[in-house]
């Protein structure tokens, strides 16, 4: 295989994720929920990271923040602004909390308190971190409600969260997530309990907010339609680990990682005429808590070949610039294509399901 | 739409469903109601996959329900098979149930979790075929159908299997009655991306080998245009626009179907959604005091005075066997008034 530079440029980068280990412990034995990841983002970018259920998305997001149960051991580096937050106490991060780093959550009714009214919920972030008085809070808030497109906001103000449509309650969770004007925004699955209408909205609004504030965002979801036009990078996730990450346009196009070429293959598209055969992927992810050797998508790869399940591939970088991927026999190179002719021959299933259906 | 009326149902008698002027209500306390399903009509040839489409809340699911006169509905016509549902006796109706199967949406709540899977299977065998034969080798068959090994399988229990593995045994359990209509209440929507494929999938195929007419309800567009023959848009409790899957998605004529295909995300980074304004648009109107008129009109780019007073009713679209209820849809319709 051949090596390519990482040609990525070394700039400040706003956040910098270097091997990060989050394992929970439990009965059945160590869960390695989020293993070796290394990831940046810079001021004002965008990072989708996608994946299945499972496949630990949500538990980096949250092991970024610091927002972990108990029984979670968490290693290596989060370095925001060249600070590292893995060492400090939850009392220390409380000042980086909504001040510096801000969540929105997927559930927007969990999210908010039940029986406290919206007004409050977004001055009590403000006067906590701001020092203001209640007036300006009001006034603030008041504006921010406008601000996420919230009709009649003096009235909603009053108002508590089961008043509320699911839609208008995650514009709620957001206008309290922008409130102190955080320098990076973690959105972790912010529409996947909204309708498709309320959907575009809401993605809308936080494009919107994120290019006008010049805010970093990372933008988790399992699906890959809502990453597409929206970020100016993707990490794919599998197993705990990042597989593949590349600038967004780079990662459709050139993709180098078959379960990335799997996952968008297996999306139903609009464009395609019914009855279309989908290509489903066989079998299921890994167990976390014994993952095979070798790479963990080997199971269910068209590609895999006996090295695959020996050894496991490192990240290596792409011929393309900030393109790095896991795989020894990547899509679209000549090894990767006499991989796939070769299980085709020998008829493994995964690879005739892969055929079958066509190319993605 | 969100009109009624019955144009767009097709003649003769060979429909192998046929629901027409469908009401469901549930009170709501103080004397009020909630239209869940007002006035709807649809049919379903044999062999023909339905696709009834629309965002929470606006009935798909109750209308469903109603089919299977679960609970039955509040008004209207529900023929399937040549017999009239509604007025069926409970022991007749009971008779039919076997021939009209239905799958879930939550795989794993909807399987008991005290039995194992190949009791649960054989249930439907035991109670209809007789209680004392041997079903083994009709669920070993069955099993094996939708991919699952019996000898693995049938002495588990349903917590022990994944979301897809529970799908695939609620399939099983429908189909082993061998039903004539099964009704797929959101089948796929509990499930990653990657094993909803492999359930689909597994529908068409059943679809082939059983000859199946199938009802697939659900929010994602994709979805049901993947699956389905024909598809019906569904707002606030009436139909918007029904037509053949490929004609609604290459033309929709009804500004909801337009919104609704212009909210999917395109998994294409060179599709970039235009950032349109902040302001929401007006939420979803409460289905117990629905708008007069069209029910989709306080949300209308293209709503006029006429919508609010009068409510349209089924009609010809562009494009064959295309049916739409707007009094303004979008690309003309033919003799338009």
């Amino acid at each position: 295989m051949r090596q390519f530079p990482d040609r990525r440029p070394a700039g400040e980068a706003l956040l910098d994720v270097v091997d990060l280990k989050t394992h929970f412990v439990t009965e059945r034995g160590l869960v390695r929920a989020v293993d070796c990841v290394t990831l940046s983002l810079e001021r004002g970018q965008t990072l989708g990271i996608v994946g299945e259920s499972g496949s630990g998305k949500t538990v980096l997001s949250r092991s970024i923040m610091g927002l972990l149960p108990r029984n979670a051991r968490r290693e290596g580096k989060v370095l925001f602004e060249g600070q590292d937050l893995v060492p400090l106490s939850a009392r220390d991060l409380r000042d980086i909390w909504g001040a510096e780093i801000a969540v929105v959550f997927q559930d927007p009714m969990t999210s908010l308190n039940p029986v406290v009214k919206i007004g409050r919920q977004i001055t009590e972030t403000l006067r906590h971190h701001l020092r203001i008085d209640k007036d300006e809070a009001d006034e603030t808030a008041i504006a921010l409600l406008t601000s996420v497109g919230i009709p009649e906001p003096k009235r909603r103000f009053n108002e508590y969260p089961h008043q509320l449509s699911g839609g208008m309650r995650q514009r709620v969770t957001i206008a309290i997530a922008l409130s102190c004007g955080p320098k990076l925004l973690l959105a972790d699955e912010p529409t996947t309990a909204l309708d498709v209408t309320v959907q575009s909205q809401i993605l809308d609004l936080l494009q919107a907010k994120q290019r006008e504030r010049f805010m970093a965002m990372v933008l988790v979801t399992h699906d890959l339609g809502v990453v597409a036009g929206r970020t100016d990078e993707i990490a794919v996730m599998y197993a705990g680990r990042i597989v593949e990450r590349a600038p967004t346009y780079t990662l459709f196009t050139e993709m180098r990682m078959p379960y990335t070429e799997s996952l968008l293959a297996s999306i139903p598209r609009i464009e395609h005429p019914s009855h279309t055969r989908l290509r489903a992927i066989p079998g299921r992810p890994p167990d976390l808590v014994n993952p095979p050797p070798g790479c963990t998508f080997a199971a269910r790869c068209p590609y895999a070949q006996p090295r695959c399940e020996q050894e496991e591939p490192p990240l290596l970088p792409a011929p393309t610039p900030g393109h790095t991927f896991r795989c020894w026999y990547p899509v679209g190179t000549p090894e990767g294509r006499e991989a796939f002719e070769r299980n085709l021959a020998e008829g493994r299933p995964q690879t005739l399901a892969a055929a079958q259906a066509g190319p993605a | 739409m969100a009109g009624s009326g019955t144009a767009h149902l097709r003649d003769g008698p060979d429909a192998l469903l046929r629901v027409e002027h469908l009401v469901v209500e549930f009170p709501a306390g103080r004397g009020r109601k909630v239209h869940a399903v007002s006035d709807v009509s649809f049919d379903v040839l044999p062999g023909e996959t339905l696709g009834l489409v629309g965002e929470s809340g606006c009935g798909k699911s109750t209308t469903g329900r109603a089919v299977m006169q679960l609970p039955p509905p509040t008004k209207g016509s529900v023929r399937f098979d040549g017999q009239e549902l509604t007025a069926l006796k409970r022991d007749a109706l009971r008779r039919v149930r076997p021939r009209m199967q239905m799958i879930f949406q939550d795989p794993i709540s909807s399987l008991n979790p005290r039995r194992k899977v190949g009791e649960i299977i054989a249930e439907g065998l035991a109670i209809w075929g007789g209680a004392d034969k041997d079903h083994r080798a009709v669920v070993r068959e069955m099993l094996e159908t939708v991919g699952l090994d019996y000898d693995t399988a049938a002495d588990r229990r349903p917590h022990q299997f994944s979301g897809g593995q529970c799908q695939r045994i609620s399939i099983a359990r429908a189909l082993v009655m061998e039903p004539k209509l099964l009704i797929c209440d959101e089948p796929v929507s509990a499930l990653d991306v990657s094993v909803q494929a492999q359930i689909l999938n597994l529908l068409e195929d059943m679809k082939q080998r059983y000859g199946l007419t199938m009802v697939f309800i659900a929010h994602d567009l994709a979805v049901v245009k993947n699956i389905s023959d024909r598809v019906a848009v569904m707002y606030l409790g009436k139909l918007c626009e029904v037509g053949p899957a490929d004609g609604i998605y290459a033309s929709p004529t009804h500004p909801y179907t337009a919104t609704l295909l212009a909210s999917i995300p395109v998994p294409n980074p060179e599709v970039r959604p235009g950032v349109r304004s902040t302001a929401a648009s007006n939420d979803l109107p409460s289905p117990i005091d629905p708008p007069s008129g069209c029910r989709f009109r306080t949300r209308c780019p293209r709503a006029q005075d006429l919508c609010a007073e009068q409510e349209p009713v089924m009609r010809p679209a562009v494009g064959e066997d295309h049916w739409v209820a707007c009094h303004f849809p979008l690309g003309g319709v033919p003799n338009a008034e």
